[in-house]
C-alpha cells in the first residue's frame, strides 16, 4: 500500500510507519487475546451442557435431541460477511485513487454486508430464544451467546464506523490524503471477519 | 504547579509563565509530563490508603482472638489492600514513570497519542474511586484479589461486594490496555534519530516489555472478569458449578493466565529503574546491557508459561504439575542473570550512596530473597506444604514490597529532581530508607516462620495456644515502622516540592537523554530533537559534534552541593530557552482537550449504572439505569467529538 506517500505528515517516525496504523495492529493483537479467551472458554465447555437445547443432534440415554444450530442460514450470513470484506477492499482501492462517489458506495456496501450478517444473527438469537435457549439455560447458551454476541457487538461498532466514513466520503471529506482513515477501518473490518472464520467452524461445523 | 513552585523559591530560575496554569489546565492537559504527575500523585494517595488497610490488618492480628474488626470487614480489608496496592498504587506508579520519563529518554516531544494518554489517566482515576466506593456502601469486595469463582458467583457472594470488583477492574483494565498501547507505539515509533533499539535506555526497554505484557494479559483478564460479570448480572453459567456443571478451574486458569504475567508487569519496570540508578551512582555503564535486554524479554516471554504453578494444590495431575514446576524454575535463570549483572555494575564502581542508591542496592538483596522463596514454591511437593500459608504472604511481599516498592522509591528519589526541578532532602531520605528497610524485614521475614508453623493466610484471628503470637506482634511493630518511614517520605515529597534545593538539569551526572534538558522540562521537552550516537549520550557522545546533544549550548550558573559525601553540581538554569514558549520556538504541541475526561466519565457512568441493578425497583433504581444510558450516550458523543476535534 502506498499510504505513506499519501500522508507525508506521518512519515517522520522511527520506523517510517504511521503510528496510528501501528497502534491499530497492536490493538488487534490485544483483541486476539480477548477473542482467544472467549473461544477457549467455549471449547472448554463444548459438549458439556447437562440439559437441552443442544447445538447439534445428539442421543442421550436413548433419547434423541434436535440440534438447534441452523448451519445453512449461518453459512449464508458468513458468505455475506466475507463478501463485505471484498467490498472493503474496493472501497480502499477507490479512496486511494480519489474516485469520490465510488469510495462512498463501497463503504456503504461493506456496511450493508455487515448489516445483513447482523440481521441474520438477530433472527438466529430470537429463534433460539423461542426454542428455550437463553443465557441462563445451560453452558451452551452462556458460551454461545457471549462469544457470538461479543463478535456481533464488534460488527455493530464496525457498521457505525463504516457508515461514518461513508458519510464523510459523500461530503468529500475523504480524499487520497485521508486514505489511512479508510485503511484502518479496513483493518478492523477484516479482523472482525477473520475472527468469524475461526468462530464459525468451531461453533457450527465441529461437533 | 511545577513552574509556580519554582518561581516562589529564593534561588528561583527565571521561568516565565508560558505554561497554562489552574485546575482547568490540569483537567484538559494532554502533556505526558503533567499526566505522569497526575498518575504519581493519585497512585501515591492510593498507596497511603492501602497502607492504612494493611495497618488495620496488622492491628487485628496483634493479639490472639482479637475483635478489632469483624471477620467480614477483615475479608474486605485484605481484599482491598491487595486490589488498591496492585491496581491503585503500584501499576499506576510505574505508569507515572512511563509517562514522565520514557518520552524524555527517547528524545520525543510527547507520547504517540496524547489524548489517549489523558483518557487512560481519567479511566484509572474513576475506576479506582469506583472500586473503593464499595467501602462507602459497606460492600467492598471481600473474596481476595484473585476472586476465585465459584465463591464469587451470586449464590456464594450475595450483595454488591464482588460487583464492585467485576465492574471496577473492567475500567482499570481498559485504562491499562490503552496506556500500554500508547507506550508501545511511542517507544517503537518516536525515538530520536540515531536511537536504535539497542541504544534505548534499559528503563525504556523494560517499559516496552511490560506494555506488551499488559496489552496481552489484561485482555485475558477482561474476558475472565466479563464472564464473571455476566454470571453475576445476567445469570450465565460460566463459573456456576452447582446448577450447570461448569468447571471450577476455568476461572483459575483464566485469572492466573493474567495474574502471573501481572507479577512481571509489576517487577519488570522496576528492573529497568534499578538498571538506571545503579550505573549512575556507580559511575559505570550498566554491566551486560545486551544480556539485560534479552533476559528482560525472556522473563516477559516465560512469564506466560508458568501460570498454573498457582494451582498445584488443585490437583491438575502430575504432568501439568511437572511442566509448570519446570517452567517456573526456568524463569529464575534470566532473573538471576539480571541480579548478577547488577552486582557486576556495582563491582569496581565509584559508588555514591545517595538515598536512591540505597534503595536500589536494598532492592537487589530483598528481591533476591523473594525470588529464592519463589523457586521454593516452584517445586510442587514443597508448594503443597506452603500453599495458602503465611509463607506465601512472605514471598509475595518480598517481591512486591522488597522488589516493586523499594525500586519505586529508588526511582522517585532519582527522578524527582527531573520532575519538580528540586532535590528531595537526603537526611529525611536516609531516615525513610532505614525505617523502610528495617520495618519491612521485621514485618515480612517472620511470616516465613509463622507460615511454616501452619498459620493460614487470610485468617481473621488465631488462638493463643497456636504459638503465632510473638511472630505476629513483631510483624505488627514492623508494619508501623514502615508507616513511620512512609510518613516522613510523604513530608519529604511535599516540602521538597515547596522549598527543596534547586536541582538543575543533571544533578546526578547521569548518562541518559532526559538529563540533557532543564528540570522541570519545558512543555516541548527538547528545543531541538537530539541526535543520538550511543547508548549513554551524556557520557559518550561528543557534545561538540554538530547536531549533537544540546547541553553544550546551555548557559549555567552552578553551586556546589554535597550529597552523600560527594560534591554534586547543582545547576541553576538561567538560559533563555526556558522563557520561550513552544509557540515562540515554532514547535507544534497538541492543544488541550476536555474530551478525554468526558469520555472516561461516560464509560464510568455505564458501570455505575450497572452496579445499582440490585437495588429494588424504586426511583433510585430507575435513576441508575438512566445513568447507564446517559453514560452510553456520553460515550458515543465524546468518541465522535474526539475524532472530529479540530487541531489534533
Amino acid at each position: 500500500m502506498s499510504a505513506h506517500a499519501a500522508s507525508p505528515a506521518h512519515i517522520d517516525t522511527s520506523t517510517g510507519l504511521d503510528s496510528r496504523k501501528m497502534a491499530f495492529w497492536t490493538f488487534i493483537g490485544s483483541e486476539c487475546l480477548l477473542f482467544g479467551s472467549l473461544i477457549a472458554t467455549y471449547m472448554a465447555y463444548k459438549g458439556r451442557s447437562i440439559n437441552p437445547p443442544y447445538p447439534h443432534d445428539v442421543v442421550i440415554n436413548g433419547k434423541a435431541f434436535h440440534g438447534i444450530l441452523n448451519i445453512p442460514l449461518t453459512s449464508f450470513s458468513t458468505f455475506i460477511l466475507l463478501m463485505s470484506s471484498v467490498a472493503m477492499v474496493f472501497a480502499l482501492w477507490n479512496v486511494q485513487r480519489g474516485n469520490k462517489p465510488w469510495d462512498a458506495f463501497w463503504l456503504f456496501m461493506t456496511a450493508l454486508g455487515g448489516s445483513i450478517f447482523l440481521g441474520c444473527q438477530v433472527f438466529e438469537f430470537t429463534h433460539f430464544y423461542h426454542e428455550g435457549l437463553t443465557l441462563r439455560s445451560n453452558l451452551f447458551g452462556s458460551t454461545f451467546y457471549v462469544l457470538t454476541g461479543f463478535h456481533g457487538a464488534h460488527v455493530t461498532v464496525g457498521i457505525i464506523y463504516l457508515i461514518t466514513l461513508g458519510v464523510m466520503a459523500l461530503r468529500g471529506r475523504i480524499g487520497p490524503e485521508r486514505t489511512l482513515n479508510v485503511e484502518i477501518a479496513g483493518l478492523y473490518w477484516h479482523f472482525v471477519d477473520v475472527i468469524w472464520i475461526v468462530i464459525f467452524p468451531l461453533v457450527y461445523l465441529i461437533r | 504547579m511545577a513552574s509556580t513552585a519554582t518561581v516562589a523559591a529564593p534561588h528561583a530560575p527565571a521561568v516565565a509563565h508560558y505554561e497554562p496554569t489552574g485546575l482547568w489546565s490540569w483537567i484538559t492537559t494532554v502533556d505526558h509530563k503533567r499526566i505522569g504527575i497526575l498518575y504519581g500523585v493519585t497512585a501515591f494517595l492510593w498507596f497511603l490508603v492501602a497502607g492504612v488497610e494493611a495497618l488495620m490488618i496488622r492491628v487485628q492480628l496483634f493479639v490472639p482472638n482479637n475483635h478489632f474488626v469483624t471477620a467480614e470487614t477483615y475479608n474486605s480489608l485484605f481484599t482491598m489492600h491487595a486490589l488498591t496496592m496492585i491496581f491503585g498504587a503500584l501499576m499506576p506508579l510505574t505508569a507515572a514513570f512511563f509517562n514522565f520519563i520514557v518520552p524524555l529518554q527517547i528524545g520525543a516531544r510527547d507520547v504517540a497519542f496524547p489524548r489517549l494518554n489523558a483518557l487512560s489517566y481519567w479511566l484509572f482515576l474513576f475506576g479506582s474511586l469506583f472500586l473503593n466506593f464499595g467501602w462507602v456502601l459497606k460492600a467492598a469486595p471481600d473474596s481476595g484479589w484473585f476472586a476465585y469463582a465459584p465463591i464469587t458467583t451470586l449464590p456464594y457472594s450475595p450483595g454488591m461486594h464482588m460487583d464492585f470488583y467485576v465492574l471496577g477492574l473492567q475500567v482499570l483494565g481498559l485504562s491499562s490496555i490503552i496506556a500500554s498501547l500508547n507506550f508501545i507505539i511511542t517507544i517503537i515509533n518516536l525515538r530520536a534519530p540515531g536511537m536504535r533499539l539497542m541504544r534505548m535506555p534499559i528503563f525504556t526497554w523494560m517499559t516496552l516489555i511490560t506494555s506488551v505484557l499488559i496489552v496481552t494479559a489484561m485482555a485475558v483478564f477482561t474476558i475472565a472478569v466479563t464472564e464473571l460479570m455476566f454470571d453475576r448480572l445476567f445469570g450465565t453459567n460460566f463459573y456456576n458449578t452447582v446448577s450447570a456443571g461448569a468447571d471450577p478451574l476455568l476461572w483459575q486458569h483464566l485469572f492466573w493466565m493474567f495474574g502471573h504475567p501481572e507479577v512481571y508487569i509489576l517487577i519488570i519496570p522496576i528492573m529497568g529503574m534499578i538498571s538506571e540508578v545503579l550505573p549512575t551512582f556507580s559511575r559505570k555503564p550498566l554491566f551486560g546491557y545486551n544480556v539485560m535486554v534479552f533476559s528482560g524479554v525472556l522473563i516477559g516471554w516465560l512469564g506466560w508459561g508458568v501460570w498454573s504453578h498457582h494451582m498445584f494444590a488443585t490437583g491438575m495431575g502430575p504432568i501439568a504439575d511437572s511442566f509448570f514446576s519446570l517452567s517456573t524454575m526456568l524463569i529464575a535463570i534470566p532473573t538471576g542473570i539480571k541480579i548478577f549483572n547488577w552486582l557486576g555494575t556495582l563491582y569496581g564502581g565509584s559508588i555514591r550512596f545517595t538515598t536512591a542508591m540505597l534503595f536500589a542496592v536494598a532492592f537487589i538483596a530483598m528481591f533476591t530473597i523473594g525470588g529464592i522463596s519463589g523457586v521454593m514454591h516452584a517445586s510442587a511437593p514443597s508448594d503443597l506444604q506452603q500453599s495458602d500459608t503465611y509463607f506465601i504472604v512472605a514471598h509475595i511481599h518480598y517481591v512486591f514490597f522488597g522488589g516493586t516498592v523499594l525500586g519505586l522509591w529508588a526511582a522517585l528519589y532519582y527522578w524527582y529532581p527531573k520532575v519538580f526541578g528540586r532535590l528531595l532532602d537526603e537526611k529525611l531520605g536516609q531516615f525513610h530508607f532505614w525505617s523502610t528497610f528495617v520495618g519491612m524485614n521485621l514485618t515480612f521475614f517472620p511470616m516465613h516462620f509463622v507460615g511454616m508453623f501452619g498459620m493460614p493466610r487470610r485468617t481473621w484471628t488465631y488462638g493463643p495456644e497456636q504459638g503465632f503470637t510473638a511472630y505476629n506482634q513483631a510483624e505488627t511493630v514492623g508494619a508501623f515502622i514502615i508507616a513511620l518511614g512512609t510518613l516522613v517520605f510523604a513530608i519529604n515529597l511535599f516540602t521538597a516540592w515547596k522549598r527543596g534545593r534547586i536541582a538543575g538539569p543533571n544533578p546526578w551526572g547521569a548518562a541518559t537523554l532526559e538529563w540533557s534538558i532543564p528540570s522541570p522540562p519545558p512543555a516541548y521537552n527538547f528545543r531541538e530533537i537530539p541526535v543520538v550516537h550511543s547508548r549513554m549520550p551524556l557520557w559518550e557522545d561528543d557534545p561538540t559534534k554538530e547536531a549533537g546533544i544540546p547541553h553544550g549550548r546551555v548557559e549555567e550558573e552552578t553551586e556546589q552541593v554535597t550529597i552523600a559525601g560527594t560534591q554534586v553540581a547543582a545547576v541553576r538554569d538561567v538560559h533563555d530557552e526556558n522563557k520561550m514558549s513552544a509557540h515562540d520556538l515554532g514547535i507544534h504541541l497538541p492543544p488541550p482537550s476536555f474530551w478525554p475526561i468526558v469520555l472516561a466519565a461516560g464509560i464510568s457512568a455505564i458501570f455505575i449504572g450497572l452496579i445499582f441493578r440490585q437495588v429494588p425497583a424504586t426511583s433510585a433504581w430507575h435513576n441508575a439505569w438512566y445513568l447507564m444510558f446517559a453514560g452510553i450516550a456520553t460515550t458515543v458523543v465524546s468518541i465522535y467529538a474526539w475524532a472530529f476535534e479540530p487541531g489534533h
